[in-house]
């Protein structure tokens, strides 16, 4: 039983998960705690699920681009692009009834799908590599959402907007229902049909999953796609909570906590494998950490290194090799089950 | 084969097409530059048209000592509505002053700016007036200004040369002050209380000159009293987002005994405003609010009676600097530092100046 826990991928994130969270525990008794205001449930730990939202959802979409042993360097500016153009939409009607609300839900994840696919068309049709490719993007979209929104901060007056990022649902905050459809739609499609198998066909070896009969050109195209998608939406969820859309500062940096959750999570850079479920862990746990350091009162000016000393051990933690060594722990057996895994991920 | 030809001659089509908009992108830059010499030109007619005009009215020439200016101004770019109210202020106050104005936007390079002052001392300008992209590396170009004899107005942002023999004065927001304000509107604000008064701040990004200078002025004066305290201070990079993030935190922690906000900039603390209501307090009753810049959502927020007080960092220095750049050509010493005029503007002001407010 304890084998196999330990040889789940998702142990050692869950383990540091607890940790932050305990450590949190040993500052504020009232942590856990969770009460009922204005009808809403709050405290600390649905403040990481609601903040951890927009992260988990892009990483999600970033887990499946990895899984083919790509990149997607441009969520973080799909994030600011998502958010001006949601704020522009609704700016230029008259802000009455929904209709402007789904006009900018609509306009703005149309675009930022349409963003992911011109990523897609890049690597899979072009041949050009990914983090080449998306980096285009990661240079240019800030302009464009700078663009959008003129240069200024863009400010929405207009109340249905909060629901996406702020609003409230069964006295959960809406955005983490938002995350779990994603979510479960991402699980399903890739592990109840044979979608996930193609993604990690094409990771492993594109060339041969071709001659295998899969198309492995348009899996590629999809990914990106979905991965332009899940960043509109986080970008929505994210320019909805604070009512405005900031071309110059919003998502930005996204990218690379998105690759790190993903990282964390289990899912190797070379692809081949994924996990969601991991990923989903990845996220939280940066999310705690930042959480735990604005509430435990670290000095802002050492933020970083304390987010870097743990993202440290945690991969630390993540590495086989390190655990041999310091625990000394399932050494033969495990070991040798790890270069088969590693053979596959790296053929 | 013939539809992936056709396939990838579309995508070959699009890429050409995205390569126009760029340059069309671009185009359009140096076409708004381009607008701004016409706009010289015109402006230049327009002067000779003022000038007869001022020779009839004593008034006016008083007032230019009679010398029209040549001033060559770069700017940093145009990185936010606070600069872009800077930007104008300066050029139309320039203007207004019957004074010709050779305009350049640096967008946020170093080169750009350094070459366009190397091109306004090839014009030979009368005055440069500049606001640095970053402090260091202007010595040789500011020399080359000197030798020139040209002399150098810094506007908002230093230098950081030894010599300053190269430029004429700085005019520039004392952040300083700005932070010694707030702290002073809250020992008026709180004289009555008790204490212990806890506060909060939202800090700006680290290592940033306004955010260093706002703490350090307004802990300066709290620091007089025992019972203020700064029980929590962590950074909101001066975003929305992450001020609202932050303050959510320290509510969660903290949140009763949280009595005052101080936060760097007003958009921090329009972020930590909604994180507060959805906390279930009351903004400004609860918590009392301060914010720096006085831009206009502050404003709103003021009116709406969920901030308290906003210190103002005034990007509207053009008639103060064009003062200064008269000043020095009739003859007189300028101080190496002088602080744009800046005030404070409380909840009570708000809703009657919040038509005014032009960022």
């Amino acid at each position: 039983m304890i084998k196999s826990m330990l040889k789940s991928s998702l142990f050692w994130p869950i383990i540091v998960l607890l940790l932050i969270l305990m450590i949190n525990l040993f500052f504020d008794s009232s942590f856990f705690s969770i009460e009922v205001r204005n009808g809403h449930l709050t405290g600390s730990l649905i403040d990481i699920l609601n903040r951890g939202a927009p992260l988990m959802l892009i990483s999600i979409g970033m887990t499946l681009v990895i899984a083919t042993k790509g990149i997607d360097l441009s969520v973080g500016t799909v994030i600011a692009m998502s958010g001006a153009i949601g704020a522009m939409t609704i700016a230029s009607t008259d802000g009455t009834g929904l209709g402007p609300l789904f006009m900018a839900i609509g306009l703005s994840l149309l675009i930022c799908t349409l963003v992911g696919c011109w990523n897609g068309l890049l690597v899979s049709r072009l041949g050009v590599q990914p983090i080449v490719a998306t980096l285009i993007l990661m240079v240019a979209g800030r302009g464009v959402a700078q663009l959008i929104t003129g240069g200024q901060i863009t400010t929405v007056y207009y109340d249905p907007y909060s629901y996406i990022g702020g609003g409230y649902l069964l006295a959960l905050p809406f955005s983490i229902f938002i995350v779990a459809f994603v979510f479960f739609v991402a699980v399903l499609l890739t592990r109840k049909t044979a979608l996930g198998l193609f993604i990690e066909a094409v990771g492993s070896n594109p060339d041969a999953s071709r001659l295998a009969g899969i198309n492995s050109k348009n899996i590629m195209l999809m990914v990106y796609m979905f991965s332009g998608f899940c960043a509109g939406v986080g970008g929505l969820i994210l320019s909805s909570n604070v009512m405005s859309a900031d071309g110059n500062n919003a998502g930005l940096w996204f990218e690379l906590d998105a690759i790190l959750a993903v990282v964390i999570g289990g899912t190797s850079l070379m692809g081949g494998r994924f996990y969601l479920m991991g990923t989903v862990m990845g996220a939280l746990i940066i999310q705690s950490l930042t959480t735990t350091i604005y509430s435990i009162g670290v000095p802002a000016e050492i933020n970083l290194v304390v987010k870097a000393i743990v993202v440290l051990i945690v991969c630390l933690l993540q590495s086989p090799e390190f655990r041999r060594k310091v625990f000394g722990f399932g050494k033969v057996k495990r070991s040798g089950e790890q270069k088969e895994r590693e053979g596959v991920t790296l053929s | 084969m013939k539809k992936i030809l056709e396939a990838k001659g579309l995508l070959v089509l699009l890429f050409v097409l995205l390569l126009l908009l760029a340059a069309c992108g671009s185009a359009d830059e140096s076409g708004g530059n381009d607008e701004v010499a016409g706009d010289n030109t015109e402006q230049e007619e327009e002067n000779d048209a003022e000038e007869t005009d001022s020779d009839s009215g004593e008034e006016e020439s008083n007032d230019q000592s009679g010398e029209k200016l040549v001033i060559g101004f770069s700017q940093v770019g145009a990185e936010s509505e606070w600069r872009t109210a800077n930007t104008k202020s300066i050029q139309d106050a320039i203007k207004d002053a019957g004074h010709e104005l050779k305009f350049s936007d640096a967008q946020q390079k170093q080169e750009n700016q350094i070459k366009a002052i190397r091109s306004f001392i090839t014009q030979k300008v009368d005055a440069i007036v500049f606001s640095p992209v970053v402090e260091t590396g202007f010595e040789t170009v500011l020399q080359e200004a000197k030798d020139a004899d040209i002399p150098v107005f810094l506007a908002d942002r230093s230098v950081d040369v030894e010599d300053d023999s190269l430029w004429v004065t700085f005019l520039g927001s004392d952040f300083v002050e700005e932070g010694r304000k707030a702290g002073n509107w809250l020992l008026e604000e709180m004289a009555d209380e008790e204490g212990p008064v806890n506060i909060v701040e939202l800090q700006g990004t680290v290592g940033s000159a306004p955010a260093i200078d706002r703490k350090e002025g307004f802990e300066e004066i709290i620091g007089q009293e025992d019972k203020f305290e700064i029980t929590k201070s962590q950074t909101g990079d001066f975003t929305r987002a992450k001020g609202k993030e932050v303050m959510e935190a320290f509510l969660k922690s903290d949140g009763e005994n949280i009595d005052v906000l101080y936060s760097h900039n007003d958009d921090m603390a329009i972020g930590a405003i909604q994180a507060i209501e959805e906390y279930g307090l009351k903004p400004s009753e609860d918590i009392k609010i301060i914010g720096v810049d006085a831009v206009k959502g502050a404003f709103e927020a003021m009116a709406d009676g969920k901030m308290n007080v906003t210190i103002e960092c005034n990007p509207l220095f053009g008639p103060q600097l064009v003062d200064l750049i008269e000043q020095h050509f009739a003859g007189e010493e300028l101080d190496k530092r002088i602080a744009v005029e800046e005030s404070m503007y409380t909840m009570d002001q708000a809703e009657e100046l919040l038509p005014t407010r032009e960022y």
